[in-house]
């Protein structure tokens, strides 16, 4: 399967994706996977640009492209003013600007990093909200990893059970057939005019 | 093939002397840029429709009448008229009106306009934007084709034993080109009327434009209007030149990087390599715009956006004067070659009055025979 990890991390090594690396690669374990990393630091102007100029860059638009069509997506972001960073927000709004149903029925495990414990819910408060308004699936087990985790139990089980349900959810949800009459990437969809027409014409 | 230009109307500080035209300045520059624009042989000058500051084009059909009193061939366009907020039925005689003016020189593109404010200040509900686009130009359509009318819709008092007039002149209607830049809902709709599609790809990437323009001409042909090939494009275009390309870049940048639309943020650079923005000699701009046809097919109608973001009104004419002599004599000459003999030039009042006549005529052989 295709995994692509969104990593909102900004300083180098950090944290954030060394915690995205982690579920990648316990993810990998568990069903084959081609795994590919978006580094949002190295798109951070161009998702800037999103906003100024309407549509996205080549590095953007690539990026944008894998998440489409990824089978599962895994997305940390660290904690910035009790939540997800601006700049992972944004790679979420603008990819949404540009194609409403990237995310759309998508297995997707979010993970946060932060300096203490008392962020974690994080998760739970803004990023399930986010993922769940995008219509993605987001797998049960949410992992937090603040600095003490890293030195601590605990972290290692918890990365094992939110990979195994993404692995387990991207398997059963990219098996699945696509709905019939559905069009080629490319191809814009149409209502017929006629329809659009007799919608509006008054009743009797 | 028709060549033109189309203006937003803004009034924009000058950011290299910050100063600012007054409203009255710069609604006299667009009339002195659409005389020009007749000067130096382009076809087409288009008039955007604002209602709200810092734009002064609110009543397009008052500055064309007057444009038309002094120009002879310039066909008067708009980009866009906002069928959304306007009365369909004042739509129809503004431009009947007008018509008849100038002596059929006019046709008009359909826009919904994407300012939130102004749908309510004109009693409309932007979320409604693609219904109102729908039925009100239904409305219009028949408007201009059925000498009485009777009506019943969702957005607009009914309509009994109503007539239009002036009547169209000659019985026939101005031409319609829809614009739509992200909405497939409006290249279906130009494809089931028939009417032509205007991409205004001035910001977007070559593959987006591909990707409507080939739906509304796959439509087009649905619908039995012609083969794919045969379905009336326009696109839009901007470009600034000198002579010498480094002079162009020096110059305008001061402009780009403060435009009201793409204004702090790309670079010159990214923009122009991602958009149709060509900044260089008129060699590049005939370049670029050469290249359109490759992913839009050959087309009907190339506008340019030329007197923006504050660009004093003598510059303008400067740049008018390097696209009349410079640019569009080539682009005509190229665009001809290997262009398809089936391909159609742009109606024009005459071509579609010739139609008619034709038309009347083989009904009434048919009639004798």
């Amino acid at each position: 399967m295709k995994l692509v990890v969104v990593s909102a991390g900004l300083s180098v090594p950090s944290a954030t994706r060394l915690l995205a690396d982690r579920l990648a690669a316990a993810t990998a374990d568990r069903a084959p996977a081609e795994v590919q990393v978006v580094e949002l630091r190295d798109l951070a102007v161009e998702i800037a640009h999103t906003f100024t100029n309407g549509f996205p860059g080549r590095n953007l638009a690539a990026a944008f492209d894998a998440v489409a069509a990824a089978d599962g997506l895994i997305a940390v972001t660290p904690v910035f003013s009790a939540s997800y960073s601006g700049l992972f927000k944004s790679f979420f709004d603008a990819l949404s600007v540009t194609d409403e149903n990237a995310l759309a029925g998508k297995p997707v495990l979010i993970g946060a990093t932060g300096g203490t414990a008392r962020h974690s819910l994080v998760l739970d408060h803004a990023l399930r909200p986010l993922f769940a308004y995008l219509r993605a699936v987001v797998v049960p087990t949410g992992v937090y990893a603040a600095s003490e985790d890293w030195g601590a139990e605990g972290l290692d089980g918890r990365i094992a059970r939110a990979a195994a349900e993404l692995a387990t959810l991207s398997g059963g949800l990219s098996a699945a057939p696509e709905p019939a009459g559905k069009p080629a990437d490319d191809a814009v969809e149409v209502v017929p005019f006629e329809e659009r027409l007799a919608a509006l014409r008054p009743a009797g | 093939m028709q060549f033109g230009i189309f203006t937003v109307g803004d009034v924009t500080p000058d950011p290299t002397t910050g100063r600012t035209p007054t409203e009255r300045e710069r609604i006299k520059a667009m009339v002195a840029i659409a005389l020009k624009a007749e000067e130096v042989g382009l076809d087409v000058f288009a008039t955007g429709e604002h209602h709200n500051p810092p734009f002064v084009p609110s009543s397009p059909t008052t500055m064309l009448g007057y444009i038309a009193a002094r120009t002879e061939k310039l066909i008067l366009s708009t980009s866009t008229t906002l069928i959304t907020t306007n009365d369909p039925v004042k739509i129809a005689e503004d431009f009947a009106m007008l018509q008849h003016l100038a002596d059929g020189r006019v046709d008009l593109m359909m826009g919904r306009g994407n300012t939130g404010p102004v749908y309510p200040w004109f009693g409309k509900d932007i979320r409604e934007g693609i219904n109102l686009a729908v039925e009100n130009y239904a409305l219009l359509h028949r408007l201009w084709r059925e000498d009485v009318v009777n009506w019943e819709g969702k957005f607009r008092t009914p309509l009994q034993g109503f007539t239009s007039t002036p009547r169209p002149l000659d019985g026939i209607a101005p031409f319609v080109w829809h614009g739509s830049i992200r909405s497939p809902e409006i290249a279906e709709q130009a494809a089931y009327y028939g009417d032509g599609f205007f991409h205004n790809n001035i910001f977007w990437p070559a593959d987006h434009t591909k990707r409507m323009v080939e739906l509304y001409r796959n439509r087009y042909a649905h619908y039995g209007h012609g083969t794919p090939e045969q379905a009336i494009v326009g696109l839009g275009g901007q470009v600034f030149m000198r002579k010498n390309s480094q002079d162009a870049v020096r110059e305008f940048r001061p402009y780009f990087d403060v435009a009201p639309v793409y204004g702090h943020g790309p670079s010159l650079e990214d923009f122009t390599a991602q958009t149709p923005l060509t900044v260089g000699s008129p060699q590049q701009v005939i370049e670029k715009t050469l290249a359109f046809r490759d992913y839009a097919g050959d087309y009907q109608r190339q506008l340019f956006l030329m007197d923006h973001a504050g660009l004093p009104l003598k510059t303008v004419l400067e740049q008018l004067d390097l696209l009349g002599e410079e640019v569009v004599p080539v682009l005509r000459e190229e665009f001809a070659k290997n262009r398809p003999a089936n391909v159609p030039d742009a109606p024009t009042h005459a071509s579609l009055l010739a139609t008619a006549r034709k038309e009347r005529e083989d009904r009434q052989e048919g009639v004798r025979a």
